[in-house]
């Protein structure tokens, strides 16, 4: 199926919940992630029974802490 | 408060802007900004507000100046290594601008100082460097219904939004809480491009003169995320959650509390 991540068409296996999604994609810290799934932002313990559909619009949306302190 | 003539001169190239005017110079020379962090973003953001005539900035800091930061934080300067940070930024400010009022607080924000002074003012910059000091000001200015600015930045990539609380989506929205400390990348392993500071610092200080002259459309429900490498901008629309912990309907945070992993220490692993 395709879904729109981040902007970008991506083809990618039928029938992914969220977390398998965030394998697929080759999310390396998951837990450094927040998912908005057609605007929508999901919490982390409806990955596993969130379906995704053909067309679907996905945002990984990254932590950064940085401020350009003492890091 | 009527404008010296000095500072009609000072500040002409805005008077001649019609959406802002002698009016809009007035109202800026009236206003406050609170800016948490004198570092990377703290920096640019300090120094244009500055150069523009906001009448007040607060600068909360607990840090010295290390020759480690002279790389992005453009506010401090080599001769400045060793001294508080909001020292070395007051100075600063003072030689671009002596029309602004600086507050230094040389302390750490927590739960128990930051409500109290973000009260103070009428926006606030967010230019902390860790998740514990990010979740507490957006936390503080939601209990004062304050709007600020959110930013991050790490390696090539930065990211703002801006928060009108109660009105659009806060960082809790997105994030619900920090990251476990075993997920945020160490100290050694981050890094940042050191420009990325002045790019987002100066969106971030863009959005405050923005609200307080009441123009245009603030960042808000957007989180607009750089790339440095592709060039890249995205505004990444965004809603408030129904489920936020923080300003849904079904809260379950009440009150202003600390959270904060602990604090990383590059020095402390070379
Ligand atoms: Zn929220």
């Amino acid at each position: 199926m395709k879904l729109i991540i981040n902007g970008e068409e991506v083809s990618i296996k039928d029938g992914l919940n969220v977390n398998q999604l965030l394998v697929e994609h080759n999310v390396k810290m998951p837990e450094m992630v927040s998912v908005e799934l057609n605007g929508q932002i999901l919490r982390r313990h409806v990955y596993e029974t969130t379906q995704l559909n053909e067309g679907d619009k996905v945002e990984f949306l990254y932590f950064m802490g940085g401020g350009g302190g003492a890091e | 408060m009527a404008l010296s003539e000095q500072q009609i001169e000072r500040y002409s190239r805005h008077i001649i802007l019609d959406q802002v005017g002698g009016i809009g110079q007035e109202k800026l020379l009236a206003s406050k900004v609170l800016i948490v962090g004198a570092g990377g973003l703290g920096a640019p953001a300090a120094l244009y507000l500055a150069a523009t005539g906001v009448g007040t900035l607060g600068l909360i800091d607990d840090d010295n100046v290390d020759l480690t930061n002279l790389q992005r934080q453009v506010i401090h300067h080599t001769p400045d290594v060793g001294t508080p940070k909001v020292d070395s930024a007051k100075a600063k400010i003072a030689a671009i601008n002596p029309d602004v009022r600086v507050k230094t607080y040389p302390l750490r924000a927590t739960a128990a100082n930051l409500a109290a002074i973000v009260r103070q003012y009428d926006f606030v910059i967010d230019g902390t460097d860790n998740f514990g000091s990010k979740f507490l000001i957006n936390d503080a200015c939601w209990f004062e219904r304050k709007p600020y600015s959110h930013a991050g930045i790490l390696r090539f990539h930065g990211q703002l939004i801006t928060v009108l609380p109660g009105e659009s989506a806060c960082y809790r929205c997105i994030f619900h809480e920090p990251p476990p400390p075993s997920a945020v990348p160490s100290c050694s392993q981050a890094g940042v491009l050191g420009v990325l500071a002045g790019v987002i610092g100066s969106l971030q200080a863009t959005e405050a003169i923005k609200y307080l002259l009441g123009l245009g459309d603030l960042l808000t429900n957007r989180l607009l995320t750089y790339d440095a490498l592709t060039m890249d901008f995205r505004a990444v629309k965004l809603n408030r959650n129904p489920d936020c912990a923080l300003c849904g309907p079904d809260a379950a945070i009440t009150e202003l509390a600390d959270e904060r992993p602990p604090a990383c220490d590059l020095k402390g692993q070379l």
